[in-house]
């Protein structure tokens, strides 16, 4: 422990930890805006051979979408699903992170396992069985065996992000309500649900976002019209040459811009630095 | 010894917190949570491992460890546990070495701190598919990537970027990077930046602020992003399709165990290979998790606290 002060402490002019940063954040920019760019220009091309830009542009690609991919009915089930997905897993997720937040109990620390194991596993390993035993009830191929699927991993995340979330809302809140006569529904719906609909939205949106590109379970669950847009998406880039690529590209930006929306809807309602760890200071 | 113990209880159950006596009802609302896992995961997952020792077709000959001899009998399947590996792991590595440095640094907020974020998340957005798909395009033979090496002139014929080894570990990386940014972030903040003041004070150095006060106070973040980041590269299966070699280098686990179940209707041997996919990641996992004892637990203790 005994650190000797050999040199004063000198504060170089150039902060080295910054340039560290930009040249990252370049390098990242740089490769994601290419995959994006390259992918969005194609999206409108006529053509592209060769050059550094594509020989013309048009949008006949985004209406061959339509009707060949079946975008309407894709965007469709993609929404019945993630919602679905997002509701369900908030309605169970929330009350679970409520009270593993707010109380103690014996078997606790297996209930908090147990409820992080789906998120601990790749979704390969459970989703085999599991897509086995949906085959067996008869509900994989559709829409209800892709959300039932898909609520492994979804719930898990609610409880997980949500329990930290809880625990930052003073309880002495909840106490003075209890304290001023409130009853037990009137200091949830009055005290709790307003203090905790940002960090439930957040929540929410971010397992629909999760849901979005959640592929091998719905790969493993869904059939011809339970497919989400991602798994669409794969199949068509699974097979090229079959379509042009342009074709393909259109639908993957279809893709982009869903998720992208509704990520920066999430990021507009909380910081997700806070959303990870939460800290007292 | 158990009797006045049992008596004891018997006359005053002895919770931590006796505030109430009777049982709390606000408890029952992590039934369904608990019901629900039991139900979609537990249960499948023993009924997988059920099903992995009733071997199916040919593999029934060698007893209920059929399935799992198939497999480990098979030298092209065996090679997908190496497969896998050899991607998760620098993938994890690679990343979690570039974010840790950013992620300290970002912990005191710079100009543009959201739009930094925002836009390391967006990969995160993407998903593996699209990246993957975007790849084909960008760093293809004709992409911008390969325009520009060969037009100033690195080198004369364009690089094989795609469907090898090379382009699933790009893919994984690109993916793989924001989930660990943005965990380790959310630990860099969480960091009391009066110790680093303290150490720099009391005259420590860079590097020896690093080593002796950063890096321990990190180590718990350390470990579940690497954790986590494990979870997700070992499950790689769209990139090693679409970016990579599945007939070869790419062959991972997770496809090897759809193929099996989906191509081969061999849910047997396809629930056998999930199982041991999951058994060696979470060997992984923990082991990367128990960084997170050595270090953090020593540290606070060393805090008196």
């Amino acid at each position: 422990m005994t650190l000797a002060a050999r040199r004063l402490p000198a504060r170089s002019a150039i902060d080295g930890g910054a340039v560290f940063v930009y040249l990252v954040l370049g390098a990242v920019a740089l490769v994601v805006g290419g995959i994006v760019f390259s992918v969005l220009l194609d999206a409108f091309a006529t053509s592209w051979f060769g050059g550094w830009l594509p020989d013309g542009y048009t949008d006949r690609w985004f209406r061959a979408a339509i009707t060949d991919f079946q975008i309407p009915q894709i965007l469709g089930a993609t929404a019945v699903i993630t919602l679905a997905v997002a509701g369900i897993g908030v309605a169970i997720g929330v009350p679970a992170a409520y009270v593993l937040a707010r109380r103690r109990f014996r078997g606790k620390g297996i209930i908090q396992l147990l409820l992080l194991l789906p998120l601990l596993l790749p979704p390969i390993t459970y989703g085999i069985p599991l897509a086995t035993m949906l085959y067996e009830l008869r509900v994989a191929g559709t829409m209800l065996g892709v959300i039932i699927a898909n609520l492994v991993p979804a719930l898990p995340l609610v409880v997980l992000l949500l329990t930290p979330f809880f625990e930052q809302i003073d309880p002495a809140l909840e106490r003075a309500a209890r304290v001023l006569g409130a009853s037990p529904r009137l200091v949830f719906t009055r005290v709790l649900v307003p203090l905790a609909v940002p960090g439930v939205l957040a929540a929410a949106l971010i397992v629909v976002v999760r849901t979005l590109a959640m592929f091998e379970l719905t790969f493993l669950t869904s059939g011809a019209d339970s497919q989400t847009l991602v798994v669409a998406l794969y199949y068509a880039a699974f097979a090229p040459g079959i379509r042009p690529s342009q074709q393909i590209d259109a639908m993957a930006v279809v893709y982009m811009a869903t998720s992208l929306v509704l990520l920066l809807a999430a990021l507009r309602i909380v910081d997700p630095t806070n959303m990870v760890v939460r800290v007292r200071r | 010894m158990t009797a006045p113990l049992a008596r004891d209880k018997a006359v005053a159950p002895s919770r931590p917190a006796p505030r109430r006596r009777r049982l709390d009802g606000t408890l029952l609302l992590v039934a369904p949570a608990v019901l629900l896992v039991l139900a979609l995961f537990v249960y499948p997952f023993v009924y997988g491992l059920a099903l992995s020792f009733q071997p199916y077709g040919d593999n029934e000959a060698n007893g209920p460890l059929g399935s799992y001899i198939a497999f480990f009998g098979d030298a092209r399947e065996r090679l997908s546990i190496w497969n896998t590996v050899r991607l998760a792991i620098p993938a994890t590595a690679i990343d979690v070495a570039l974010a840790l440095p950013l992620a300290y640094r970002l912990r005191r907020p710079i100009p543009g701190q959201r739009t930094l974020t925002a836009l390391f998340v967006i990969p995160m957005t993407l998903g593996t598919v699209l990246i993957a798909e975007g790849m084909l395009q960008f760093l293809g033979p004709a992409g911008w990537v390969n325009k520009a090496l060969l037009a100033i002139g690195i080198v004369h014929e364009p690089v094989r970027f795609l469907h090898n080894y090379l382009g699933t570990l790009i893919s994984l990386l690109i993916s793989d990077f924001p989930a660990v940014f943005l965990l380790l972030l959310g630990y860099a903040s969480g960091i009391d930046p009066a110790l680093d003041r303290a150490a720099r004070v009391l005259g420590a150095s860079w590097i020896q602020r690093t080593v002796r006060v950063t890096l321990p106070m990190m180590l718990p973040g350390i470990a579940v992003a690497t954790a986590l980041s494990l979870v997700a590269t070992f499950s790689v299966f769209p990139s090693a399709v679409l970016v990579g070699n599945p007939a070869g280098e790419t062959r991972v686990i997770a496809f090897a165990a759809w193929q099996a179940a989906y191509e081969h209707f061999d849910y047997s041997e396809g629930s056998a290979i999930a199982i041991v996919m999951g058994a060696i990641e979470l060997a992984l996992v923990f082991a990367a998790l128990s960084l997170r004892v050595g270090g953090y637990r020593r540290l606070t203790a060393e805090a008196g606290r």
